[in-house]
């Protein structure tokens, strides 16, 4: 792929048009939606509306493991206003779905697994009138003893015809019999992470005269969703269309198939549209979470500190269905040392069934899990040999060149020492001594109880690293058309802009290669061909590699009859801002010239060199690439309450190339936001695999007092040539690296172990004073 | 729903309609009805009756109405009357719920992470109550807390007396965050000058604020009320340690003789109640 002849130009270096706006690569293009979205206009799929519609509720299981007895439904259908009550005998198609496996009911039929699990479905002419009535069913229950701890599955009775282990994997790489003069062992529990997309799941689905159905949801996989639709209807795929709405926040799985299926099937049932808005309550029953994890972690090192030998054992807690945790479990044992050379490695990694809440993909899951290991393991291996924790990591950073545990050799860029070097040499942020002693934001917040007597600071270090597009032999695929007619361009593409900035690098992308400004990105549907799912950087690398290449078809097009007339080849014309000029200059006529009303369309694939899943003792060329990312953390701790704020997080990353800086900041920014989270306050509490406090009061997101100041230090901008335009995806990796960083600032805050995320105010008092 | 402007306007409502509920600020009552938890049959909006948003003075004490909301109590003027209702107010949830939620409300909720009630209890704050056919009639805060007394059919919370102190108040509260969240444990000390008292209470940690007498009039002892309230330091820190063990006391010996210890998560929270009381004393008597 050519990716370096495309010229970029800023809008700082065309100085002479004082009124022209950023438009291209490398510059702070904004969101065509940005407007609407701040002014609240931007509609959602929970404003959407149709004539005639009728309201769905979802009825879900009380308890998280129990035995169906019988399903009454007479009463739900005999209220008045009630059109449909649907269960697991109305499923025409398959009665299984998932991602991995098909290992799901679409309505739980002899047995539920889970706590919130549907099991019938209502649509009523009004919303009140479907809760009640899904309220009236019926359900006879045999309740049984739940598996809440996933250390126990192993031995529990079966929760699924499939059995307890959804996967296992053996990792071996080097000599078992290497051992290190210095040895330090560990014990780490990572809670349960909720996505809590901030517009919780809705959507509307109409019938279509084919006896077909349309769903209007905020799809991140609109494709792989219709195709599961379409089985579990028993309908050809072609009579399923699955049209994708604005999409109110996506760090995970966005929509949940618990919800789209029933909507579609009440659909189908009555024959009129019906619309579904999920409460925030049943939001946190439904869709995916984060694996929480357990890790066990021995790590050998010589003398001087260098890694020898890294052992582990890696638990995730998948909950009753597989999803993605096959691909979580990949990444938690690829990357189980982080970006260290470790010569030998012998991981082994369990994904488990239980009855808590099921997990599934939220960004950087695996990774994120055993970065928080490995950096408590480098702050346990510096703080026994006396050395400081940076110096420790530098003496053990990859790079380019070096080799992974599964034995696939690192070919992007990895800077990581460089990344390194950048947080800890950053200014460290001031202690307030100059400001007055009631402006101070103390641990607490402002009319908390911190005390400054009580405070202690502490910095810590955190390298991360995850894998960029689905794994393990994955096809990563995806295609785009380019359109342009009189002076505008259009992409088409089905990649769903998630608020990763897709549908802003697609015009910049077209704007960059053929000069046009005007360009639109059209609303997505599965009318359009498949680009796969919005998730790990993949609609950066794919979607705006085809976009690129579409774009460059038309541009071949649009010159070939002027090299041709010129006796040029097109490579020897460029275009910029709109207007096109040879080499020699003797040509220059702009492109609404050059087009002469003529419309001109070109549809391109990108895809990705392939992967190979990883073998029975985990070796492999799994990953298509890589990107790494290191965070300084400098907290306040009050250490009698154990009250943590984080006072700076400083971010280096390896971007590969910066398309568009201002969404890359603001991508940055989010991720270590999430990862805040993670390290303090997020935790989805399941006693006995009952979600408790399924609200944003109980469960704590980060509010703006909570986020500290984020300070983007460095971005490496080595470009990874198998990359279109050479850039690495950004949001996954500050996910991945934050929380580890957080935890390693506290642990030299207090000199407690730290072991547990969120990390626990009482993990972080010292109490022997 | 039906929008009286007076507080006996709103009595006769409620009293004609008794499946009615009464709604001022609304931030927990529509959050229930919002999720389908309730349902009133018809609401009676409290938010017209403008007698009972603003205070008054009555010998010596506030007359604060219960629709006060945090917002308003949070403001420098209500500060220097009742400094520590004003900093719970403060700390009370983020803005756009300080600005709705209201005094009463806080009181009738009666959530155990209530801000205001561990103050009202040190301040042995008096409700006075609006009942049918204008009667009223006076309940202390902690009886209604405690379901020693409760409201009957028909009755409002239409005023919350609160005695004058003229000296420091604390609120202090421990969250899991720095961002506004619900107490884990929180702590509110006032002090009485007149009556050389100091009055505390802890609150989150029980269904009801808890109030350690013993350690109040233990403390209050030891402070030299003439000499600018002076303290001996080792005096705070055991003040801080009796108000902890006082309301997270010690299991009771089992048969023979044994004590269970307390688990990690108690601890920690009889550390950060001690640590608390400390700091609120420290900080009424610096």
């Amino acid at each position: 792929m050519s990716n370096e002849a495309v010229t970029a130009t800023t809008a700082g270096e065309a100085a002479p048009a004082a009124e022209s706006l950023p438009h291209g690569l490398g510059t702070p293009l904004q969101p065509a939606d940005a407007h609407a979205k701040t002014e609240g206009t931007f509609p959602y799929a929970a404003d959407l509306w149709a004539e005639g519609l009728l309201w769905a509720a979802v009825l879900r299981s009380p308890h998280p493991h129990a035995r169906i007895r019988s399903i009454d439904t007479t009463h739900a259908r005999e209220m008045p206003g009630v059109r449909a009550v649907i269960t697991h005998e109305d499923v025409p198609g398959r009665p299984l779905y998932g991602r991995d496996r098909l290992d799901r009911p679409v309505f739980a039929s002899d047995i539920v697994r889970h706590h919130g699990e549907p099991i019938a479905a209502v649509a009523a002419d009004h919303p009140d009138t479907a809760r009640m009535a899904a309220a009236a069913v019926i359900v006879e229950y045999d309740v049984l003893d739940p598996v809440t701890d996933p250390e126990q599955a192993f031995e529990a009775e079966p929760l699924h015809p499939d059995g307890n282990l959804i996967r296992h994997i053996p990792l071996r790489h080097g000599d078992p019999e290497a051992v290190g003069e210095i040895v330090v062992e560990g014990l780490y529990r990572i809670g349960r992470q909720d996505p809590a997309p901030i517009g919780a799941e809705a959507g509307l689905a109409v019938p279509r005269p084919d006896g077909g159905v349309e769903l209007y949801t905020a799809s991140t996989d609109p494709h792989a969703d219709r195709d599961t639709l379409a089985a579990c209807y028993g309908l050809e795929p072609e009579r399923v269309k699955v049209v994708v709405t604005g999409v109110p926040g996506a760090t995970a799985d966005r929509e949940d198939l618990g919800f789209q299926l029933p909507l579609g099937l009440l659909a189908l049932r009555t024959g009129c549209p019906v619309k579904l808005t999920a409460t925030r309550e049943e939001s946190f029953l439904g869709h995916a979470h984060r694996h929480p994890t357990l890790l066990r972690y021995r790590h050998h090192a010589d003398a001087e500190g260098r890694l020898v030998k890294v052992e582990a054992q890696i638990l995730l807690d998948a909950g009753p269905y597989a999803d993605t945790s096959s691909d979580a479990l990949a990444a938690a044992v690829a990357f189980a040392c982080g970006p260290y050379v470790v010569p030998n490695a012998f991981i082994e990694g369990w994904a488990v069934r239980t009855n808590n809440p099921p997990s599934g993909h939220v960004r950087g899951e695996g990774a994120m899990q055993v970065c928080a290991a490995h950096e408590a393991q480098m702050d346990k291996l510096a703080k026994k040999l006396g050395v400081d924790p940076a110096e420790l990591r530098l003496r053990n950073v990859m790079a380019t060149g070096d080799v992974l545990p599964t034995g696939q050799t690192v070919t992007c860029p990895a800077p990581v020492a460089e990344l390194l070097q950048a947080v800890r040499d950053h200014p460290l942020p001031p202690l307030p001594k100059d400001t007055p002693e009631e402006d101070w934001l103390l641990p607490g917040g402002p009319e908390g109880a911190g005390e400054p007597g009580a405070v202690r600071r502490g910095v810590g270090y955190g390298l991360g690293m995850v894998h960029m597009l689905g794994a393990e032999g994955a096809d990563e695929v995806s295609t785009a058309t380019v359109r342009v007619q009189g002076g505008a361009a259009t992409v088409l593409c089905a990649a769903v802009e998630t608020g990763q900035g897709f549908t802003t690098l697609a015009r910049q992308i077209v704007q960059d290669t053929l000069g046009i400004d005007e360009v639109h990105v059209a609303p997505v549907d599965t009318e359009q061909p498949p680009a796969g799912a919005g998730c790990r950087g993949r609609h950066t690398w794919v979607s705006g590699g085809a976009v690129e290449r579409a774009a460059k078809m038309v541009r071949t097009q649009l010159l070939q009859p002027l090299a041709h007339k010129f006796g040029m080849s097109t490579e020897l014309l460029q275009i910029t801002d709109g207007k096109i000029t040879s080499y020699d200059g003797v040509l220059s006529t702009t492109v609404t010239e050059a087009l002469e009303g003529k419309e001109l369309w070109a549809t391109a694939q990108c895809r990705p060199h392939p992967t190979e899943p990883l073998d029975e003792s985990g070796q492999g060329d799994a990953f298509v690439g890589m990107s790494f990312c290191a965070i300084r953390a400098v907290v306040d701790v009050d250490i009698e309450i154990g009250s943590v704020r984080v006072v700076e997080l400083a971010v280096a990353q390896d971007v590969g190339r910066v398309l568009n800086p201002v969404q890359l900041a603001a991508r940055i920014e989010a991720g270590v936001t999430q990862g805040v989270g993670i390290a303090l306050t997020e935790n989805l509490r399941t006693p006995r695999g009952l979600i408790r406090h399924p609200d944003l009061t109980g469960y704590a997101l980060p509010t703006a007092l909570d986020v500290p100041d984020i300070r983007i230090v460095k971005l490496v901008e080595e470009r990874d040539v198998v990359a279109p335009f050479g850039a690495k995806s950004a949001s996954a990796v500050p996910v991945v690296t934050s929380p580890a960083a957080i935890a390693s600032a506290v642990r030299a805050a207090t000199g407690r172990p730290v072991n547990r995320l969120p990390v626990r105010p009482q993990a972080a008092v010292v109490t022997a004073r | 729903m039906t929008l009286p402007t007076t507080l006996d306007e709103a009595v006769a409502a409620l009293t004609a309609m008794p499946a009615a509920v009464p709604v001022a600020g609304g931030t927990d009552l529509m959050a229930a009805v919002n999720s389908g938890q309730l349902r009133p049959a018809a609401l009676v909006g409290l938010n017209r009756i403008s007698e009972i948003r603003g205070w008054q003075y009555q010998d010596g004490h506030a007359l604060l109405g219960a629709g006060l909301t945090h917002a308003r109590m949070g403001r420098p003027d209500f500060a220097a009357l009742i400094p520590a209702l004003a900093a719970a107010a403060r700390a009370a949830g983020p803005p756009h719920i300080r600005n709705a939620a209201t005094l009463g409300g806080n009181i009738a909720s009666a959530a155990p992470t209530g801000d205001a009630l561990p103050v009202l209890a040190a301040l042995e704050a008096t409700l006075i109550v609006a009942g049918p056919g204008g009667a009223r009639r006076e309940v202390p805060v902690s009886h209604l807390l405690a379901g020693v007394e409760m409201l009957r059919g028909g009755e409002l919370i239409g005023y919350v007396r609160v005695p004058l102190l003229h000296a420091p108040q604390v609120f202090l509260k421990a969250t899991g965050r720095t961002g506004p969240g619900r107490a884990l444990a929180s702590v509110a000390l006032v002090l009485d000058p007149a009556r050389r008292g100091v009055r505390c209470a802890v609150g989150a940690i029980a269904p009801m604020p808890l109030r350690p007498l013993d350690a109040e009039q233990w403390v209050a002892r030891l402070i030299d009320w003439d000499n600018s309230r002076a303290i001996v330091p080792e005096a705070l820190h055991a003040f801080g340690e009796y108000v902890a063990a006082a309301c997270i006391p010690d299991p009771e010996p089992a048969g023979d003789g044994t004590v269970a210890a307390l688990p990690p998560a108690v601890l920690h929270l009889r550390r950060t109640v001690a640590a608390l009381a400390r700091r609120a004393l420290g900080r009424a008597l610096s």
